[in-house]
């Protein structure tokens, strides 16, 4: 880090009054900041109050329309992108710019490589990235590729790269953002080592529970002027809250101890789907799945809640039959299938809603007749000839009852909408009674009509005497339907509550693994 | 998408459908013969005199007409191998090797047999023989992709150098008569000449095998959309992802498809060894496996489809020998080239012109 020590006592970065219009947009218009070497400093506001163009001025990706610039107490109104780098400002996009099929040391010396004669000196380059890497607290292996890099370690990369190129002023626009609760704490590490350092970090962001854990000063920005600047000890969320929109908010209250509830569950009758100790390995993480155990009744849905990301899919994969399970061991109405291939878990009662449809649910190029046999082909064939006209029969049939628009069973399923290919996707999974479906995701990207009928038929579904595993992103679609709610963080399932004791305030905070 | 706009969606992709069926043989068509007319006017020749010629050469007397249906029958069996390939997803460039382990499995039958074996019994052998040559050859790089991962188009075509090396050390080693490229001539299992039935075919090759391959062709159709085999076969080339969550194993379906693949194009193996020549020759059938490629593209992986193809494109080759006075003939095989690659470049094209129509309407 070759970079010029700050003068005793000037701020890192002053700008003062600073303006900037977009058209007829004015996106910034009065807007002061002052960060001091080595701390954290939060710029807070809502989405469009102008946080983002502050500090792409200050990062020299665009000029200001009125104001000063000062970093280090030398005046730099109006640079460019490339002095900004090369006085040690560097910025961390929303968006990465890496190459996924090069290194972690590719990556970081792209544009500044060092040579020896004409050729790349690799040795000297992944020497000097392990180096500045172990300086700065990051583990990871340079000559690991990119693309098999977690977002989260994609984006230390970033970090990684402005830091190679000697920055000191380090922006980060809502890092965490694309974060998984548990790379959102390796950041925070990252972050408060670089302080530690002597760095200075200005975070973007509009989420309170961030501010006040990784700050040490706030500046408040709302439409476009800078409102408030105070250290972050001493404040609370709600005056952060009431500084961000000039009003008093209410904001969701703590949660309760939800876990108690898990271990009430024995005496019941005989779980129609049981997992118990699951592990399944996972492609960056080495347990996607960790230790799970839980068990549905017949006329049950337990609702599996979670921020994307945290093993639902493994879980799912692997309860289904399409991913093996490292140990552990699941059940279909006693029966052990843990080893069993898809379809003879099929035959032994398990259904499966998957959760990407284009990709796993449907062939889109297959008629809607076709789609609704999927998987069920075997029923269908007698000495290895398909019965067209019972296909033809039934489809008409499921498609009355689905009420799956246009009511051709002859068209390629490609051209109907999202709402009526899911329909065809329910429709087959319950064409049939069983003693288990796995639903993940069953309305996305689905029109609110079509929700309605669809959740009818979950409920419908459960009523006849199916035990039901709900895997959805939408909380409110948990809550909606679940007569039990599961948590799952990190691979583990951290709670399992009876609905009334489910509420979004009291799941939020377990889902971001906050009391787990 | 408001339901009036869902309720017109029947009537337009059936249209589609015909049309992004027939508009890119029709384009490719066009473009070969727009690019014909200039190949010959650039060797100085009238393109009328030399497409009647071809014509003449080929469809207007019994024996150029029996000349292509024999070139046919062999290219439609290495099109429907590279079809049903197609069909699963799979790109099968071995169907020159598999054709002459076909041909060798027929002729060595035919051999092995007694003089005088019935020809109800023999025939049927011969061919069973070309078959399991042919399918073991395919279902090769079939395990190699479902069990390694190692990719068909790469084993296919490594594949067609090991087995040509091997039939032709095989040849000098074991089988030829001296002299000569040929096995002595098989004692059992040969095929009628449609002469036999049809005097006025006379000197041409076309034999018996045409109406077996054309009952492959049938059979080939069926099981791709009739049965439980097709339909999962076709599930995994178009969405392998879907088909496994279906419970279909997509590595079987690989190894079936390979083998089934294998097995068509060493059917063509017959056409030469059991109706033609009755001895197995190297190098009977040079090209026809490559050609099958071509030919499974511009008949849109569909067996009726394969069958015109092969008929185009042994019309060419035979119409190239017919036209030789007039222009050199290696502007058939030119010709063939642009041929494929109007194919080629025809289809995506089309399906482009279709979609951004189709934004027009609506």
């Amino acid at each position: 880090m070759t970079s010029p020590l700050p003068k005793s006592g000037a701020p890192a970065v002053r700008m003062t009054g600073i303006a900037k219009r977009f058209g007829d947009c004015q996106a910034v218009r009065d807007a002061s900041l002052e960060v001091m070497p080595g701390e954290i400093h939060a710029l807070v506001g809502e989405n469009g109050a102008g946080k983002s163009t502050m500090m792409r001025i200050l990062a020299g990706i665009y000029p200001p329309d009125a104001g000063t610039i000062e970093v280090f107490g030398r005046d730099v109104t109006g640079w460019s992108a490339a002095r900004a780098i090369d006085a040690s400002v560097g910025m961390v996009h929303q968006h990465f710019m890496l190459v996924p099929t090069l290194t972690i040391t590719e990556n970081v010396i792209l544009g500044r490589e060092p040579t020896r004669g004409f050729a790349i000196d690799m040795g000297r380059a992944q020497r000097e990235v392990a180096e500045a890497a172990e300086r700065n607290g990051f583990r990871m292996n340079v000559r690991q590729y990119v693309r098999e890099l977690s977002v989260g370690e994609q984006q230390r990369v970033e970090i990684l790269k402005t830091l190679v190129r000697g920055a000191r002023i380090l922006i980060l626009d809502e890092p965490t953002a694309v974060l998984s609760p548990p790379e959102v704490q390796e950041l925070w590490r990252v972050l408060r080592a670089l302080r530690d350092d002597g760095g200075t970090i200005i975070l973007i962001t509009h989420k309170l529970d961030e501010v006040t854990e990784i700050s040490d000063t706030i500046t408040v920005v709302r439409a476009g002027r800078s409102v408030a600047s105070f250290p972050t000890a001493g404040t609370s969320p709600a005056s952060i809250a009431h500084a961000m929109v000039g009003r008093d908010v209410v904001l969701p209250g703590d949660a309760r101890d939800l876990r108690a509830a898990t271990s009430a569950e024995s005496a019941q009758p005989a779980p129609v789907l049981e997992v118990r100790n699951l592990v399944v390995s996972g492609e960056r993480h080495a347990r996607a799945v960790d230790d799970v155990s839980f068990a549905i009744q017949p006329n049950e849905i337990l609702g599996l809640a979670g921020v994307e990301g945290n093993g639902q899919s493994a879980l799912i994969e692997a309860i289904v039959g399409l991913r093996a399970a490292k140990s552990g061991e699941i059940r279909v109405a006693g029966t052990n299938v843990t080893t069993l291939s898809v379809s003879e878990r099929e035959a032994r009662g398990l259904a499966h809603i998957p959760e990407d449809r284009h990709r796993r649910g449907l062939v889109l190029d297959y008629s809607i007749a076709d789609n609704l046999i999927l998987g069920r082909q075997r029923s269908y064939t007698h000495r290895g000839v398909l019965d067209r006209e019972r296909i033809l029969a039934d489809a008409r049939a499921a498609i009355e009852i689905a009420d799956i628009r246009p009511a051709d069973p002859m068209l390629p399923a490609r051209g109907l909408s999202g709402g009526n290919q899911q329909k065809i996707v329910i429709a087959r999974a319950l064409a049939r009674q069983n003693f288990v479906l796995v639903a993940a995701q069953p309305t996305r990207g689905v029109d609110v009509g079509a929700i309605e009928l669809i959740h009818a038929r979950l409920r419908a579904a459960r009523d006849a005497g199916t035990g039901i595993l709900l895997v959805s992103a939408e909380l409110s679609e948990i809550l909606a339907l679940s007569d039990r709610v599961a948590v799952m963080y990190g691979g583990k399932i951290v709670a399992i509550v009876p609905r009334a004791e489910a509420s979004e305030e009291s799941l939020g905070p377990l889902m971001t693994g906050a009391s787990a | 998408m408001s339901d009036a706009a869902q309720t017109l969606i029947p009537t337009r992709t059936m249209r589609d459908r015909i049309f992004e069926a027939v508009l890119p043989p029709l384009v490719a068509l066009l473009v070969s013969i727009v690019a014909g007319d200039l190949l010959i006017l650039a060797v100085g020749q009238s393109p009328g005199a030399v497409y009647r010629l071809m014509l003449e050469g080929t469809w207007g007397n019994a024996y150029g007409f029996g000349q292509v249906l024999y070139k046919a029958t062999t290219l439609t069996c290495t099109g429907l191998a590279v079809a049903v390939g197609l069909r699963a997803g799979l790109f099968n460039i071995g169907a020159e090797g598999q054709l002459a382990a076909g041909g060798l499995g027929a002729a060595l039958v035919g051999l092995a047999l007694p003089a005088g074996a019935p020809a109800l019994v023999a025939a049927p052998l011969c061919m069973l023989a070309a078959l399991c040559a042919g399918g073991a050859v395919g279902f090769v790089p079939g395990v190699l992709r479902a069990k390694w991962g190692a990719h068909e188009v790469i084993t296919t075509i490594m594949l067609n150098f090991i087995v040509l090396a091997f039939l032709s050390w095989t040849m000098s080693t074991q089988l030829r008569v001296p002299e000569t490229l040929h096995t002595s001539a098989i004692h059992a299992g040969a095929l009628q000449r449609l002469a036999t039935w049809l005097p006025s075919f006379h000197g041409s090759a076309a034999n018996a095998s045409l109406m077996i391959v054309l009952i492959a062709a049938i059979l080939v159709d069926q099981y791709l959309f009739r049965t439980r085999g097709g339909f999962e076969l076709r599930a995994v080339g178009l969405q392998p992802d879907a088909a496994e969550n279906a419970g279909i194993s997509v590595g079987r379906a690989w190894i079936r498809a390979l083998t089934i693949s294998g097995a068509l194009a060493g059917l063509g193996g017959i056409n030469f060894v059991l109706g033609y020549e009755h001895y197995y020759e190297e190098g009977f059938a040079t090209g026809a496996g490559f050609l099958g490629i071509a030919v499974a593209l511009v008949g849109r992986s569909n067996p009726l489809g394969v069958v015109l193809a092969a008929l185009f494109f042994a019309t060419l080759s035979q119409g190239g020998l017919a036209i030789n006075a007039l222009v050199p003939k290696q502007m058939v095989d030119a010709l063939q080239g642009v041929v494929i690659l109007a194919m080629a470049a025809s289809v995506p094209e089309v399906r482009r012109l279709l979609a951004s129509s189709r934004k027009g309407v609506r």
